[in-house]
């Protein structure tokens, strides 16, 4: 017994005690993992918990801009600063706002009739706004005398302007109507006329990385892909129904979006435009506009079926759905370039401000609050296809008629492909052949 | 010392010699060769020692493997088994996160303070030799105030120690509930419930206690006031509370079990399980699966959702005395009255690990957190150490009262066995059977009570649904493999036979049956001679091609040949 070495657990609580009421609490940590049990059933109710409480707090709408006495027809981002946004409405009058204050900061009249299409020049000085009664005005975006409320420049066109979209760089900006025509700033008559045996064009839009390209929508059901440096058209592309507008990926400079007359959207990549690279469904209207997000992953939509859609752009079916019970039909719609906010006009003169992600929030988060984020978020991402999370993860609540019409163009398409079906089994082998979804809309492709 | 040098066949000895007579002048350092640098860059072996000690940032420490091994979240990915490369990329990538934790994990354990207890002696002296008194002497005066002994007069008694080892609650067979903070000695409350206690155990918090009285389940605030008397549990014989899951389960005298959830009052699941009264039962805290032993041997599993046990085993061929299995829900322990203990490997159920002869047959069994094994026998506690990987032929400690032992329990986080006996209490010093560092975030002995209220919770927002308690808790995690395999022999059995279609109208209407009766009839029929064919494809199928060899060909002649039959 002589030699004895006892040691035994014996802890000091001042060491695992605060000094000082003030002080904060002490919490050892021991990451061994037997002192953990339960790990994955316990990630899994965290996952669940999350993804339930991203439900609870999806609240995207922020708050809505009025003033317009009509309609809100077009809509333009400004290039540089977020808080400036230009709205034209179905009156001709013009209305710049401050978002951040959400007040209108100037008004005025600008066309007879609709101001069809809006945009801002690279610098951000000033805009161009294109009306019915065939005029092209530029406008100052900031106002220090009582002249700058007049137009810089105003342009007549020979026929009617539908559309107007700016190069990236050059003083260079197109409109469309009657044909294709590019314009030079200082002067008065088109530089170029793109024809291509089309009545009316009604979007036109450029490609702000591959910068001399760009595209329109005409009223024949087709796009229409121009080179500003060319002579003449590039390609066009006629499918089943009216395309009513379109959208240049900001990142990947092939890649466009198209809002079309028969609910979908399509997404077609330049090189190839026989086939589309994706069908958008889930609208149950005609899609009206659509804006692709800074980033190029994802893009919003507006449609005559009175909600907005979020997609993302790899994917066919939407993210998400913003529908309130005032909102009309859907004119335009913009995502802002902090990649935050989405603005949509609508019929019932309103623009509303929209999150872009719903249950996101706002303003600054402390570094405790952003770690427990992002740990859910890797949790949801864990647990994304467990059919408990996936169900509230992908619930929405849509309105009584957006319910029903999404039932009733299931039961049309189930139908269809049981027909389909039955043809198949009942006639020769080869005679019904399977043609994919993606090559059903697309009528020709023309050089 | 010199790092290691493989000896080349073209160096001579001289040249050797030449690098020793260099060390004497030159401090050396000792470094470490990394095995995968030396593969890499061979020419770098032959680099002197100097060069070698003027790298003075030499990188991150290296991690010993155990260590590494110890926070391991599973085995490694094979990226042959991944199809596709985008998804090969993803998952190294989530790969290599994975690893960074781990290694970050194993890392950390350097910040922890505290050490584990030992006991050393002289190689000539037992362990077993050391008595509580010889510790009360030789450990500081903190550590010596937790051998201690309470002398109560109501008969048998039962301890149990709270979640992080602050608290012990007593019951006694006379009906004496007492509950108090042991460390500093603090009475919480003490009531005689004036019934027999059959049972007892904390809730999630120290505030709430449950205690199983001779005819219904009370529970009990820690003032000592009754909030519920449970009356859709009666004759409760043993509880265990599910601190994860919010349960307390329960087994009765006629063998029903049950399950409370106590965050809500209900009854999750409540069942006869079919083996009569057993009183031995234990929780896995690896899997919150319930283990009860019954009088013919067999331990069996037990979840609220499966009325059916989820395995059984035959353990002893006499009735068993006591269960217990270890924190990490490896090891598992029984014993029967036949005075034999063995370890089994809960995961796999096959042969025990060890089997022990005792001097007497045990009455009781408990693992502690750094899994030493306690073991009752009559008015002596036996505790072992490392008995489950190999066979241990002596006690590591052995501890020896005056009076019959009725329960013990290990104190979570401390070096300490609280022993329930039959008049009173002592707790008992085991150096290096507790846990010495605790997760604050997962149960803390220095919780204030703001804490307490902010865990209790948390740990509500956590609760697992009862019905994920499964043998495999990780099961949440991984793919759906059996549904796949049903596809698969779905699949196999349509490509065999078509069932036939049956047409059920009968032709001849037979006078006296049912339609249904006749539709019965015929259904059966039609499934007898699809089985008849079934068994016969099978047959067929599985039958080495013996006959098929080829015989004697007499060309053209060939069609005289008699055609072999099969038999029917």
């Amino acid at each position: 017994m002589s030699n004895v070495k006892i040691k035994v657990i014996s802890r000091n609580p001042e060491d695992y005690l605060r000094a000082t009421k003030k002080d904060i609490h002490k919490l050892p940590r021991n990451y061994d993992p037997s002192l953990h049990p339960f790990e994955a059933p316990r990630e899994y109710v965290r996952a669940l918990n999350a993804v339930k409480l991203e439900r609870v707090f999806a609240k995207p709408f922020i708050g809505n801009l009025d003033g317009h006495k009509d309609g809100v027809s077009s809509l333009a981002k400004h290039p540089s600063r977020l808080a400036v946004l230009a709205s034209g409405a179905f009156d001709g009058e013009i209305r710049i706002w401050d978002l951040t204050s959400r007040k209108c900061t100037r008004n005025f009249v600008a066309h007879e009739g609709w101001v069809r299409s809006l945009c801002f020049t690279p610098d951000g000085e000033t805009f161009t706004s294109v009306g019915d009664d065939k005029t092209i005005k530029s406008w100052k975006t900031e106002t220090k005398s009582f002249d700058d409320e007049e137009p810089i420049n105003t342009l007549l066109s020979m026929s009617v302007v539908y559309g107007i979209s700016h190069h990236k760089t050059k003083p260079i900006f197109a409109t469309c109507g009657e044909h294709c025509q590019l314009w030079e700033k200082t002067r008065n008559e088109p530089v170029k006329i793109f024809k291509w045996g089309v009545d009316s064009l009604h979007h036109v839009a450029f490609n702000q990385v591959e910068e001399n390209l760009l595209s329109a929508c005409a009223s024949d059901r087709s796009i229409i892909l121009y080179d500003s440096r060319e002579s003449g058209p590039l390609r066009k592309v006629v499918m089943e129904l009216r395309p009513n507008s379109l959208s240049w990926n900001p990142m990947e400079a092939f890649i466009f979006t198209v809002a079309n007359e028969d609910y979908n959207l399509y997404t077609f990549d330049v090189r190839k435009l026989k086939h589309p690279v994706n069908i958008h469904v889930d609208h149950t209207s005609a899609v009206i506009d659509v804006d692709y997000a800074p980033t190029g992953r994802e893009f919003v939509s507006g449609s005559y079926d009175k909600t907005v859609r979020i997609f993302e752009s790899l994917k066919g079916h939407s993210r998400d759905v913003y529908h309130t019970k005032r909102m009309q039909r859907l004119t335009c719609v913009k995502w802002s370039l902090d990649n935050k906010y989405i603005l949509s006009g609508s019929d019932e003169m309103n623009i509303r401000m929209w999150k872009a992600r719903a249950s996101e929030k706002l303003g600054v988060l402390k570094p405790r609050e952003r770690t427990a984020l992002n740990y859910s978020e890797a949790l949801k991402e864990k647990f994304a296809h467990h059919p408990q999370i996936r169900r509230i993860a992908r619930h929405r609540h849509v309105p009584k008629h957006i319910y029903n019409a999404q039932k009733e163009l299931r039961t049309i398409k189930e139908k269809n492909k049981r027909k389909e079906a039955n043809r198949r089994s009942h006639s020769k082998h080869g005679a019904v052949p399977y043609v994919a979804e993606r090559n059903k809309h697309i009528v020709k492709e023309d050089e | 010392m010199k790092t290691q040098k493989k000896k080349r066949y073209f160096e001579t000895d001289q040249e050797t010699s030449n690098t020793g007579s260099n060390q004497d002048n030159v401090k050396v350092y000792n470094i470490k060769i990394n095995q995968k640098a030396s593969k890499r860059k061979p020419h770098f072996k032959n680099v002197t020692n100097i060069k070698k000690a003027k790298k003075t940032f030499p990188g991150k420490a290296s991690i010993s493997a155990d260590k590494l091994e110890k926070h391991s979240r599973g085995e490694r990915l094979k990226p042959k088994l991944v199809k596709h490369p985008l998804y090969e990329t993803k998952l190294k990538k989530k790969e290599h996160k994975l690893n960074y934790a781990q290694e970050q994990a194993a890392r950390s354990e350097i910040l922890l303070t505290e050490e584990q207890g030992c006991l050393q002696v002289d190689e000539n002296v037992k362990t077993t030799s050391i008595s509580q008194k010889t510790i009360k002497e030789n450990v500081d005066i903190a550590a010596a105030t937790k051998i201690f002994e309470l002398n109560l007069d109501f008969g048998p008694y039962r301890a149990k120690y709270s979640r992080n080892g602050r608290h012990l609650l007593l019951g006694s067979q006379k009906g004496h509930l007492a509950a108090f903070d042991w460390v500093t000695k603090k009475l919480h409350c003490e009531t005689n419930v004036m019934e027999s206690i059959h049972d007892i155990s904390w809730l999630h918090v120290e505030t709430m206690i449950a205690a199983a009285q001779k005819e219904w389940l009370y529970i009990y605030d820690n003032t000592g006031m009754e909030l519920h008397c449970v009356k859709k549990i009666n004759k409760v014989l043993r509880m265990e509370f599910l601190p994860y899951h919010f349960l307390l389960a329960t087994v009765n005298e006629y063998g029903f079990m049950s399950w409370l959830d106590i965050s809500i009052g209900e009854l999750v699941s409540q069942y006869n399980n079919r083996l009569g009264r057993t009183s031995v039962m234990t929780q896995n805290p690896y899997n919150a699966t319930l283990c009860l032993g019954n009088s013919k041997g067999v331990v069996s599993l037990w979840s609220p959702t499966v009325k059916e046990p989820l395995a059984k085993i035959l353990c002893h061929k006499t009735p068993l005395t006591a269960i217990a299995v270890d924190n990490r829900g490896m090891y598992m322990a029984t014993s029967g009255v036949d005075r034999s203990m063995k370890i089994w490997d809960i995961r796999n159920l096959d042969g025990p690990v060890q089997h022990y002869k005792l001097r007497s047959a045990p009455i009781d069994l408990e693992f502690s957190q750094k899994d030493m094994l306690a073991v009752g026998l009559g008015e002596v506690v036996e505790i072992y150490s490392n008995c489950c990987t190999k066979t241990v032929d002596r006690p590591y400690m052995r501890h020896r009262m005056a009076k019959s032992i009725n329960n013990f329990k290990f104190c979570p986080y401390e070096d300490v066995l609280g022993i329930g006996t039959s008049n009173g209490f002592s707790s008992i010093i085991v150096p290096g059977s507790g846990e010495p560092n605790f997760d604050a975030l997962e149960s803390n002995p220095f919780q204030t009570k703001k804490q307490r209220k902010e865990a209790e919770v948390k740990a509500l927002l956590e609760k697992i649904p009862a019905e994920l308690i499964t043998l495999n808790p990780f099961e949440i995690t991984e793919v759906d493999v059996p549904s796949m395999k049903e596809q698969m022999e779905a699949k196999k059995k349509l490509l065999y036979l078509k069932p036939k279609k049956i047409d059920y109208t009968p032709r001849h209407k037979n006078k006296g049956l049912t339609n249904i009766a006749r539709k019965k009839i015929i259904k059966d029929a039609a499934r007898k001679e699809h089985i008849e064919q079934a068994i016969e494809a099978r047959k067929i199928l599985n039958l080495p091609t013996n006959e098929k060899i080829p015989k004697q060909s007499f060309g053209v002649l060939d069609r005289f040949i008699p055609k072999h039959r099969t038999k029917k």
